[in-house]
């Protein structure tokens, strides 16, 4: 059997050597980058939802109050926000006759990043940021759906709306919101939402309506709290 | 050797890129911020391949080449060298492509290929000196 020279095993050593170091070096990259997914399973503690009722759009003194459950993945809530929110929020939200109340419902086994996306938007949220990520979310939908990178165009979505990325990296990485998420999940079951979107208006639940419908429930609930 | 080594440095990097296409990294370390501009514009793919795999298969071929280039039974063939040097050739070629985009059109660098432009050109420079050492021997 033919021998290699001392020169070529000293050669093939070092190759092995950076291969290893190189190897091992992706391997700890990818060991410890952002999750790829949110867990569910997760077991809610008062912590999660202190001082938290959803993510709120309007006057803290509206006469009313529309809960939203939605999923970042659903393309009717997609649709919706583009379609019909952007009425809502002119018309009611912005005139203090309504509060906008956004609660995630994600659907994890038909949307696989609905989780992370309401994650990617709890971590908009702790910046005070919340709104433009929602609004980019949606609008985006489309996009990172199908993508296997959503993770970093969330984090990409995330820097365009002024987010500090490196207090959203450890937000993501510490999971930080999965538990909050998963609270407003569970109150969207025991409140009967089955499908999204789901909207909350006066103690009735209604699924995909429009804009006109939601502001003849409106004027309906107002003339009722008329004495 | 030094070719060997440096397609070894090349699949590294290109793995890297590639992995963050796949989704498996949440971000890329880059300094500038553009390597996300780049990796995830329209212009990452060609011909509906992802460049990164591309590079991937690219050093990884050079590496195969380069190593049989120095085999016992090879060191005097000259197509080994004549073979890296068609490829590294191409490699510098579709570099200088990417660069313009990056320069031109996307007006983001990208410092992960910045280190492969230096590689794939430092691997087309090898090929020649080991082809003209073949013509002389």
């Amino acid at each position: 059997m033919a021998q290699a020279r001392p020169s070529m095993t000293r050669f093939y050593l070092l190759l092995l050597a950076v291969a290893v170091a190189g190897g091992g070096a992706l391997w700890w990259v990818v060991r410890g980058s952002a999750p790829k997914s949110i867990p569910a399973n997760i077991e809610v503690s008062a912590a999660d939802t202190a001082g938290f009722r959803g993510y709120i759009l309007g006057s803290d003194t509206a006469p009313v109050e529309i809960t939203e459950f939605g999923d970042y993945q659903c393309p009717a809530c997609g649709q919706f926000e583009q379609m019909q929110f952007p009425t809502v929020r002119a018309q009611l939200v912005e005139t203090g006759r309504i509060r906008w109340r956004y609660m995630d419902f994600p659907l994890d086994n038909i949307h696989r990043w609905a989780r992370l996306a309401a994650h990617a938007a709890a971590c908009a949220d702790e910046q005070g940021h919340y709104w433009p990520m929602h609004e980019l979310l949606f609008r985006n939908q489309a996009v990172w759906s199908s993508d296997s990178r959503a993770g970093s165009l969330f984090r990409d979505y995330a820097g365009q709306v002024g987010v500090d990325l490196g207090r959203y990296d450890s937000c993501m990485n510490d999971i930080k919101y999965a538990g909050r998420i998963q609270a407003m999940a569970e109150q969207g079951i025991r409140t009967g939402v089955n499908a999204t979107p789901t909207l909350l208006i006066g103690g009735r639940l209604y699924n995909y309506i429009g804009s006109d419908q939601i502001k003849a429930l409106v004027d309906s609930l107002e003339q009722a709290a008329t004495p | 050797m030094g070719s060997a080594l440096l397609a070894l440095v090349g699949v590294l990097v290109s793995t890297y890129l590639y992995l963050y296409k796949l989704g498996l990294l949440g971000a890329i370390a880059c300094g500038t911020g553009g390597c996300e501009t780049v990796q995830l514009s329209e212009y990452s793919r060609f011909l509906g391949i992802e460049v990164p795999l591309i590079g991937l298969l690219g050093y990884l071929a050079i590496l195969g080449l380069a190593l049989a280039g120095i085999q016992p039974k090879w060191e005097s063939a000259r197509w080994p060298a004549q073979a890296l040097l068609g490829l590294t050739g191409g490699g510098v070629a579709f570099t200088v492509y990417l660069t313009w985009i990056e320069l031109f059109v996307l007006h983001a660098i990208c410092r992960w290929c910045v280190g492969s432009a230096v590689i794939i050109l430092l691997l087309f420079l090898l090929a020649l000196l080991d082809v003209r050492r073949h013509r002389h021997t």
